[in-house]
């Protein structure tokens, strides 16, 4: 009994393991690239942790063949999410890296901080803002928001 | 702040994990509808593969929910990556391994693929593995002559086909008085490789599918990723 105990424990903690190293990984990550592996990783920790849900010592593949019987099978519900969501995890990086490719392609860059400044830049340059920002005075030529003549127009 | 931040709750999060992992009794799977489904799976459904009935017997719409997230992914992939005006670069012709071992690979994985697609009610596999391993073969020919056109027409013609496919044997199901995507055709003797009624169908427009929309977001990407 404490061995099951044991190995369990052990092959949770691994995929957990593997769920917070890709979270950090995605916090932490400056590069685009990183931060879309970091998500494949947390994604197979997950996949992981859902599959040993449903594992049980010694167990067989839910599949029937001669001389096993269902009670000595592993739970099929878990295997066949995991299923899905392997699949859905293609889509997505897929997705993800298609967009990483558009912003290099860009930006000519995939480190974040680099891409939040030229983001910047551009958002600045489309608003008329330039350089240092006050506080107080509004920013660009544009006036955002309705005017005081068209509120007084309104009552 | 980000840096201190980030770690603190990656460890609060996988120490709530653990915490809810160990109020789990060892040992205690498969769960109660697990259980129930391996005793009753076979006879319901006729598949040898119980994983195979639980995604298309018991869960047909959350598959058919699955294929419409990967169309959706691949559609925005398309989108994203879509360029007018051919400007491609012209590559270097790949090696001799690298060619003739794709025209020696190209039949073999065509056969596995199929093989498996076919065999997913019997064996571990089924459309979605045996989807991927299509999608490869058609991939490989892309690695050989960088140079070739992909047929894109052909493969959205496929796709379209396999997702109409699907969701009208699933139609058949509910005119014939049963619920959407019930299995139809009975069950036939479990083990067989015509057995387990309408499922195999399923599983064989759901390879064309998957395989389709993955050989198409593959030459989207390759494509792309030789350009700059």
């Amino acid at each position: 009994m404490s061995m099951v105990f044991d190995l369990q424990w052990i092959l949770y903690t691994g995929a957990i393991g593997l769920i917070a190293i890709g979270l950090v990984g995605i916090i932490w990550s400056r590069h685009l690239f990183r931060i879309i592996l970091s998500l494949a990783i947390a994604e197979a920790g997950a996949n992981l942790m859902l599959v040993i849900a449903g594992y049980r010592l010694h167990g067989h593949a839910p599949i029937m063949v001669a001389g096993v019987w269902p009670e000595q099978m592993v739970d099929p519900v878990p295997q066949a999410m995991v299923l899905t969501a392997i699949v859905i995890g293609v889509g997505i990086q897929a997705l993800a890296l298609s967009l990483a490719i558009r912003v290099k392609e860009a930006y000519h860059s995939l480190d974040i901080d680099e891409i939040r400044a030229a983001m910047q830049a551009d958002i600045d340059a489309q608003a008329g803002v330039t350089g240092d920002l006050s506080q107080e005075e509004p920013s660009g030529r544009e006036v955002i928001g309705p005017t005081v003549a068209a509120e007084e127009g309104r009552s | 702040m980000r840096n201190l931040t980030s770690p603190l709750f990656a460890a609060g999060l996988a120490f709530f994990l653990l915490v809810v992992v160990a109020e789990f009794e060892p040992g205690a799977a498969p769960m109660v509808v697990g259980q129930a489904i391996l005793q009753e799976a076979p006879e319901t459904t006729g598949t040898a593969n119980i994983v195979t009935a639980v995604v298309l017997g018991y869960r047909g719409i959350d598959t058919l929910g699955e294929i419409a997230i990967l169309f959706t992914a691949s559609l925005v992939a398309g989108l994203v990556l879509e360029r007018r005006g051919g400007k491609r670069q012209a590559q270097a012709p790949a090696g001799n391994v690298l060619r003739i071992s794709t025209q020696l690979l190209f039949p073999l994985m065509l056969v596995i693929g199929f093989y498996i697609i076919l065999h997913g009610h019997l064996t571990p596999g089924g459309g979605f593995q045996g989807g991927v391993i299509l999608a490869a073969a058609f991939f490989l020919p892309l690695l050989a002559r960088p140079g070739i056109q992909v047929r894109h027409f052909g493969l959205a013609v496929t796709e379209g086909l396999a997702g109409s496919a699907f969701i009208v044997i699933g139609l058949i199901a509910l005119f014939q008085g049963g619920a959407f995507l019930q299995p139809l055709f009975g069950t036939g003797s479990p083990g067989q490789l015509l057995s387990a009624g309408s499922l195999p169908i399923l599983y064989l427009v759901l390879g064309l599918k998957v395989g389709a929309e993955l050989a198409g977001l593959l030459a989207h990407l390759v494509y792309e990723g030789s350009e700059t």
